[in-house]
């Protein structure tokens, strides 16, 4: 029996005699244990991807997670692992690469990932494409914030002819999968001159029904004197959406913003069809081509992953609750 | 109509001291009278207007002409009718693709959904300081890319040396050496696996912004109506969170219907042995941009529209006719 079957079977002993004594406090007991035991379960590939990038890709499978800390200042090399004879090369630096030993525990990984990659377009140095995804996704963030917080007031606080309309429609829009767009538009993209530009991701997405919608559920929550006393004040109508309304849906913003960074940092299909030159290329697609059919770098995958949950894990951290609220406002406040 | 915003003086000289209350009562009755507000929610609108145009509108009519026609090349087409629906409806790979889709479907549906209620459940029991750690712990794979999760889950499921597989075997003793990706059995029950860890808490999250938006008074005359706690759950908590489920339903299920990044990266850019993990969304992918098929992909996107139409269509109509009965 392993240990984790024990370690299973004395949990639900104990919950079962402490169940038959308390039952109150057998409930509870219960509910925790399935709780840690989920929540740890959620967390193991956390675990293995953090103790994988970190571990020396010779020994990448030999431990399932940490080796044990005596071992890890230990050389990294197998036993009959043959490495290549040193006599037998004579290029002075090959010897160094071949005699270097490296600890099972080292930052090989990351450093092999923080380098000039060669690709079959030449070399490209891996914060290139940190910094094209950082710029891809503020942008879309910043461009959708605008246009989608303007498209949701127009439709909270005007009367217009074709409004109602207009909202079934966009609520109709929102069954047409977008893959069914996907070939179409890839033509457009291609007679509009956007391939291979940051244009063909950017101006399609710069809008969308769920950001309307989410703005006007947040808007609409609004009382409409405030808009009227703009109005008697003399504001414009823009200055009235910028000035008075957006800083009052600030909740939503940030829950925007958030949801639409995070969709843009991990979005894979639209920039590997629409981008072509490898320095444009984004964080995801980039990382994709380290584990292709020929090409097997796992260690520094795994390294570039964990650097690549940062970003969107510090945002997400500060914007939590406005994350949460945001999400599930338009399915709640019905 | 003037699209033109006017410069702000000549809305002042417009104005009248009951200007507002007018207003007020004209925007109701749906016109308004001052030429500046009527063109104002159009040009709030315009970005919307013209992307929707050009990257929805003029592409969805296109796909609708596409998929009537053979192309070979970016320019030629020839007219072909109904032969590309008739080519994907009488390929057994199509039919291999919707299977997978379904089965997706059906796994998220009837496992993935029960398990986020059952989790938001537990943490809906009492208000207290872990709700958060456990709330955030569950939902954290969903900062996760799908693309990631493919990569990660590959490799988890290796045999011998993946911790999945050394889990199972701690757990019942075998299954170390199951090659989950590359026996055709095991595939799509590995995709299944891969999305349980990236959305079971995606959808915690909307149950459990349900959960709390049920009247406690309601549960609570319940208990002292001598009521059990599945009796209460049946009677009080489901209709309570009826509304929310439903969307959750609809929405995950078009969420599977359009299932294709997680398993075209966990099979490492394929779509596993035999088609084993070929999608709808796989299946068109394979036309538009492996095989250059335009129009072969846009019957295929139709008939994938159709498809989830009439599920969500018939899905909103059972919530309905359920709430009715209640």
């Amino acid at each position: 029996m392993s240990g984790l079957q024990t370690f299973l079977l004395v949990l639900a002993g104990l919950g079962l005699v402490l169940f038959l004594i308390r039952p109150k406090l057998g409930r509870a007991y219960v509910r925790y244990a399935m709780l840690i035991l989920v929540g740890t379960l959620m967390m193991l590939p956390f675990v293995w991807l953090i103790s994988a990038s970190v571990k020396d890709p010779d020994v990448i499978n030999d431990y399932t997670f940490l080796p044990p800390p005596s071992v890890w200042r230990s050389p990294s090399v197998r036993e009959g692992d043959q490495r290549v004879a040193v006599d037998e090369v004579t290029d002075q630096a090959l010897v160094n690469e071949a005699t270097r030993v490296e600890s099972t525990i080292n930052s090989r990984n990351f450093r092999d990932l923080w380098t000039d990659q060669q690709t079959p377009q030449g070399p490209v140095h891996f914060s290139r494409y940190i910094i094209n995804s950082l710029f891809l996704s503020s942008a879309a963030t910043t461009l959708g914030l605008i246009f989608s917080s303007m498209g949701g007031y127009a439709m909270a606080k005007y009367r217009f002819p074709g409004r109602s309309g207009l909202l079934a429609f966009m609520l109709a829009s929102l069954t047409i999968p977008g893959v069914v767009l996907l070939a179409p538009n890839f033509e457009i993209i291609y007679r509009l001159g956007f391939m291979d530009t940051y244009a063909a991701l950017l101006i399609p997405g710069c809008v969308s029904v769920f950001g309307i919608f989410l703005f006007r559920q947040a808007i609409l929550g609004i009382p409409d004197d405030i808009i009227e006393a703009g109005r008697i004040d003399g504001a414009g109508e823009f200055r009235i959406y910028l000035t008075l309304i957006m800083p009052l849906v600030r909740p939503m913003t940030s829950a925007f913003c958030l949801i639409t960074f995070l969709g843009t940092w991990n979005s894979f299909l639209a920039p590997n069809i629409f981008l072509q030159s490898q320095p444009k290329l984004p964080l995801p697609v980039a990382l994709n081509q380290l584990v292709g059919v020929y090409d097997q770098q796992y260690g520094i995958y795994l390294a570039g992953t964990l650097i690549a949950i940062v970003p969107p894990a510090i945002l997400f951290f500060a914007l939590q609750r406005e994350f949460i609220s945001g999400l599930t406002s338009g399915s709640v406040k019905q | 109509m003037n699209l033109e915003p006017r410069p702000p003086g000549l809305q002042e000289t417009a104005r009248s001291p009951h200007a507002s209350s007018r207003a007020l009562a004209r925007s109701s009755a749906g016109a308004s009278a001052r030429p500046y507000a009527a063109s104002a929610p159009y040009l709030f609108l315009l970005p919307y207007f013209i992307v929707t145009a050009v990257f929805f509108l003029y592409p969805l009519g296109y796909a609708t002409v596409l998929a009537f026609f053979q192309t070979s090349g970016p320019v030629r087409r020839t007219f072909v009718g109904l032969e590309n629906f008739s080519y994907v409806l009488n390929d057994p790979d199509f039919y291999k693709a919707l299977w997978n889709t379904l089965l997706f479907a059906v796994a998220s549906l009837f496992l993935q959904l029960p398990l986020s209620l059952g989790l938001a459940l537990l943490l809906n029991a009492r208000q207290d300081r872990l709700k958060g750690f456990f709330r955030l712990a569950i939902f954290s794979p969903n900062l996760v890319g799908q693309v990631f999760v493919g990569i990660l889950f590959a490799m988890l499921f290796t045999p011998q040396y993946g911790l999945f597989n050394k889990l199972v075997f701690a757990l019942f003793n075998t299954g170390l050496q199951e090659r989950w990706l590359g026996d055709p059995a095991l595939v799509m029950p590995a995709v299944i696996i891969a999305s349980l860890w990236l959305y079971v808490g995606f959808n915690m999250i909307y149950f459990l912004a349900a959960l709390q938006n049920i009247d406690q008074s309601l549960l609570e005359a319940a208990r002292i109506d001598g009521a059990g706690a599945w009796q209460r759950f049946l009677n009080v908590t489901l209709p309570g969170i009826a509304p929310v489920a439903t969307f959750v339903v609809v929405t995950s299920t078009i969420g599977s219907f359009q299932l294709f990044e997680l398993p075209y990266t966990l099979l490492r850019q394929g779509y596993g042995p035999n088609n084993s993990g070929l999608t709808i969304v796989g299946y068109l992918y394979q036309f538009a941009f492996d095989g250059a098929d335009l129009g072969t992909a846009a019957a295929v996107g139709w008939i994938l529209t159709l498809l989830i139409l009439g599920v969500s269509l018939i899905q909103i109509r059972l919530s309905g006719t359920t709430r009715k009965d209640r």
